[in-house]
């Protein structure tokens, strides 16, 4: 039981990684990503909505009728999203000013109703919830992995402090504005899931 | 009672639907006061920032700002007389609102459509009363604030801008809510950027709005330097869009006549 919790919430790092191994919700990885601060509220609302409505999905799951089995789970995780989206606004309103709709749009994350549908239906609540944060966390090293090249190379700071002085403000190092374009959160997801597809290549498709 | 029987999913739809909706309404009454406040502070920031009062990276808590804040007098003005209202609360108004609504407030409508010929904003309707925010000092105004908007490249730019007591002299200009290209029109939050506006000149000596946001960079040795303001570079409608901002808001449908009317009072200090 022990290794099979630890597989659990470990597994979706790499091995099964959401976004790299099933390129699910890469949407809010493009938008949210210009800058670490952004990035992290991000991450830890995403654990927070995929974790809970994973175990409020198994909780019931004996008792949802199969016919409106998908939307039961919309209506569990849009309840958690707004609540997070209250308390970003009462007690982080800056970032949340910056995330603007993009937390609300977490409710059409395909991670977090991919969990609730493909694995909280069939286990129990614990172990769902462990499902739950375990995704999260490989969507958040994917997130974190992106924010900080992209915070670093297109506006040369981390966390909004200054790392590499830019030519606008009079340093040396030329912003490179295309870091800050989504474009350039697929090329750093895509350069992702070729580093990890190299080292572990039972994760390539079959030709 | 059959799992998939009609009532048996039709009683869990009603039983999910109250346990969720007291979920949110519980999160959502619970914050309520604390998210007006943040949204409170957020403004007064933005309007100290724009008076210079608020160094443009300077983070305060809300007692600091509130504090500085105090100092402040908010009035609502008739854009069309440039007089006063005093039947407005101020504390109850909200400008955002009354520009985007046909509504009433009280005896008057709340927005009225631009003319195409004095529209050189794009912005198409505007309120009929706005909140500015005076800065007295010993008697004299200091520092009118503004609220200002217009439309960039992407997206429609709220900010303040502020004039000295003069009324010619500019303090600053903000914005508070843009969606320009960040790194390009994103610029315009840039404080460097933001640092030339304090001193320049709005009007000319003929007493016309002169400002401009130029192509490229000031020359220092130029006789209109005073005038204008560096370009964005790779961001050609955020600067246009900046300087019809100065056109249009201190411009006859802007805060034209109450511009002037603050000057034929004298309630200006002469430079």
């Amino acid at each position: 039981m022990a290794s099979k919790t630890k597989d659990v919430l470990f597994d979706p790092l790499f091995k099964k990684n959401p976004i790299g191994k099933l390129v699910l919700g890469i949407c809010s990885a493009l938008a949210v990503t210009t800058n670490l601060r952004t990035t992290i509220t991000m991450c830890a609302a995403v654990i927070f909505v995929t974790a809970c409505s994973s175990a409020a999905v198994s909780m019931i799951r004996n008792y949802i009728p199969s016919a409106i089995r998908i939307i039961v789970q919309m209506t569990i995780i849009a309840s958690f999203v707004i609540v997070v989206d209250q308390f970003l606004q009462a007690y982080a309103y800056q970032t949340s000013k910056a995330l603007s709709v993009f937390v609300g749009l977490i409710i059409t994350n395909c991670i977090v109703m991919g969990r609730a549908e493909g694995y909280a239906m069939s286990h129990s609540p614990w172990i769902s919830f462990l499902d739950g944060i375990g995704n999260g966390l490989g969507y958040s090293v994917i997130l974190l992995f992106v924010g900080t090249l992209r915070e670093l190379f297109g506006a040369g700071s981390l966390f909004g402090y200054s790392i590499l002085n830019k030519t606008t403000d009079g340093g040396w190092y030329p912003a490179n504005g295309l870091m800050l374009l989504p474009p350039s959160a697929f090329f750093l997801i895509a350069i992702f899931i070729w580093a990890v597809r190299t080292w572990d290549p039972s994760q390539n498709e079959e030709a | 009672m059959q799992r998939n029987s009609i009532a048996f999913t039709l009683l869990i739809a009603a039983g999910l639907c109250v346990v969720c909706s007291a979920l949110v309404s519980t999160a959502a009454v619970g914050l309520k006061g604390q998210q007006a406040r943040n949204k409170e502070l957020d403004r007064k920031s933005n309007i100290l920032r724009a008076a210079g009062l608020l160094g443009p990276n300077e983070q305060a808590d809300g007692k600091k700002i509130d504090d500085l804040f105090a100092q402040i007098e908010t009035k609502i003005v008739d854009l069309e007389t440039g007089e006063y209202v005093t039947d407005v609360d101020p504390a109850e108004f909200d400008q955002r609102e009354a520009a985007a609504r046909l509504a009433k407030l009280g005896e008057r409508e709340t927005s009225v459509a631009i003319p195409p010929s004095e529209d050189v904003a794009g912005l198409k309707r505007r309120e009929k009363l706005s909140a500015v925010y005076l800065l007295q000092q010993d008697g004299k105004l200091k520092t009118l604030i503004m609220p200002v908007y217009t439309k960039g490249l992407w997206s429609t730019m709220y900010g303040f801008f502020a004039l000295k007591g003069d009324l010619r002299t500019v303090q600053g200009l903000g914005f508070y809510q843009h969606g320009e290209t960040p790194g390009l029109g994103g610029e315009v939050d840039n404080p460097n950027w933001k640092e030339q506006w304090e001193g320049k000149l709005a009007y000319d000596d003929e007493g016309d709005i002169a400002l401009r946001v130029i192509k490229g960079t000031v020359n220092p040795n130029s006789p209109d330097a005073e005038y204008q303001i560096d370009g964005l570079s790779g961001a050609t409608i955020t600067s246009r869009g900046v300087s019809n901002l100065i056109d249009y808001w201190l411009g006859p449908d802007g805060f034209g006549p109450y511009l002037a009317r603050l000057k034929a009072d004298g309630e200006v200090y002469g430079k």
